[in-house]
C-alpha cells in the first residue's frame, strides 16, 4: 500500500526553507526505511525545496511511497526554467546574491538533485511554473 | 607535529586508513566553546568538510563527518540535518542565535565555536589525524 505525504513550501521565508525535506525524512527513518536511501531522498528534495523558495515563491511537495521506490514531485507556479539543459549545468545560477549570501545559489541544486536520484524530470513552462519529479528506488 | 612518508608510499597510499577521532578531542585542538550537545563528546567522527557554501556540502560529504563554516543561518543546521552529521563548528569566532543552537539541540548535533579561521582549524585538524580514507578528489 502507498503512503502519501503533502506539504505545503511556504516561499516567503528562506529561514524556513527544508522543513517540509526535515519531515519527510523523518517519516521514512520512522518507517525503517535503509538510512543511506533516506538521506539521499533528504539531499535531493531538500534542494529542490530550496530551489522553490528561492525562484518560485514556494510551493507543494507531494511523497509518495511505493514499494519499491518513492516519488517525490515539487510543484510551482513560479516563472519556470528558460533553458533546462543550461539549468541542469554545474555552476550555472540565477539566484540572487542575497541568496548566495546564504549559502545556496552556486548553481549545484539541480546536479545535486541528479547525482542522488534514480531518475529526475523537469516539466517546466516559463510563465506557468515547474514541476521537478525525483525518483528513488528502494533496492 | 611532523609526519614522515615512508619510502615506496606515495602520498595517495599515505592517505589510507581513517582515524576516527572523538568530537571532545575535536575540541580541545580547536580550544572551542561547545554551545549544545555536551554529552555527545565521546561520539565519534572520521572526516570533515570546511566549506561556506551548503550546496557543496550538499554534494560531496561523507559519512561520519563533521562540518567547518562560517556561514550562519539556519540552513547550515538543515543541511547538517540532511547529511546526518555529528558536529558543526563555526569558524572565525562567529556565535549563532538561539533559535539555530535549539534546532542542532533538537536534532542531535553538537555546535561548537572556535576563534581559529577556516584554514587554520581545518588544518589542525588534517594534522591531528582527522582525514577522508583513500584519495579525497572529487
Amino acid at each position: 500500500m502507498a503512503i502519501n505525504m503533502r506539504y505545503v513550501v511556504d516561499g516567503s521565508d528562506f529561514t524556513t526553507a527544508g522543513e517540509a525535506s526535515t519531515a519527510v525524512k523523518m517519516k521514512l527513518k520512522k518507517l525503517g526505511i535503509a538510512p543511506d536511501i533516506v538521506r539521499r531522498v533528504a539531499i535531493a528534495m531538500y534542494e529542490a525545496e530550496i530551489n522553490m523558495v528561492i525562484h518560485a515563491g514556494g510551493g507543494v511537495a507531494e511523497v509518495e511511497l511505493e514499494s519499491d521506490k518513492i516519488i517525490i514531485k515539487l510543484i510551482d507556479h513560479g516563472k519556470g526554467i528558460a533553458d533546462v539543459d543550461l539549468a541542469m549545468r554545474e555552476g550555472y545560477s540565477t539566484a540572487p546574491d542575497a541568496v548566495r549570501n546564504l549559502g545556496f545559489g552556486a548553481g549545484m541544486g539541480l546536479p545535486n538533485i541528479k547525482k542522488y536520484s534514480d531518475e529526475m524530470h523537469i516539466d517546466t513552462e516559463v510563465g506557468k511554473g515547474t514541476t521537478v519529479t525525483i525518483i528513488i528506488n528502494l533496492q | 607535529m611532523i609526519q614522515f612518508i615512508k619510502s615506496g608510499d606515495t602520498l595517495e597510499k599515505n592517505l589510507c586508513g581513517v582515524k576516527q577521532m572523538k568530537i571532545g578531542e575535536i575540541c580541545r585542538i580547536l580550544d572551542a566553546k561547545v554551545l549544545c550537545g555536551q554529552e555527545l563528546m565521546d561520539t565519534e567522527v572520521s572526516s570533515a568538510c570546511g566549506s561556506d557554501m551548503m550546496s557543496d556540502v550538499l554534494a560531496f560529504v561523507k559519512n561520519h563527518a563533521i562540518l567547518l563554516t562560517g556561514l550562519l543561518n539556519p540552513q547550515t543546521v538543515r543541511t547538517a540535518m540532511m547529511m546526518d552529521m555529528k558536529c558543526i563548528i563555526f569558524v572565525r569566532g562567529k556565535t549563532p542565535d538561539e533559535s539555530m543552537v535549539s534546532l542542532a539541540q533538537d536534532n542531535g548535533i553538537v555546535m561548537m565555536t572556535t576563534d581559529f579561521r577556516m584554514y587554520t582549524a581545518c588544518g589542525l585538524l588534517y594534522n591531528a589525524g582527522l582525514y577522508t580514507s583513500g584519495s579525497d578528489k572529487v
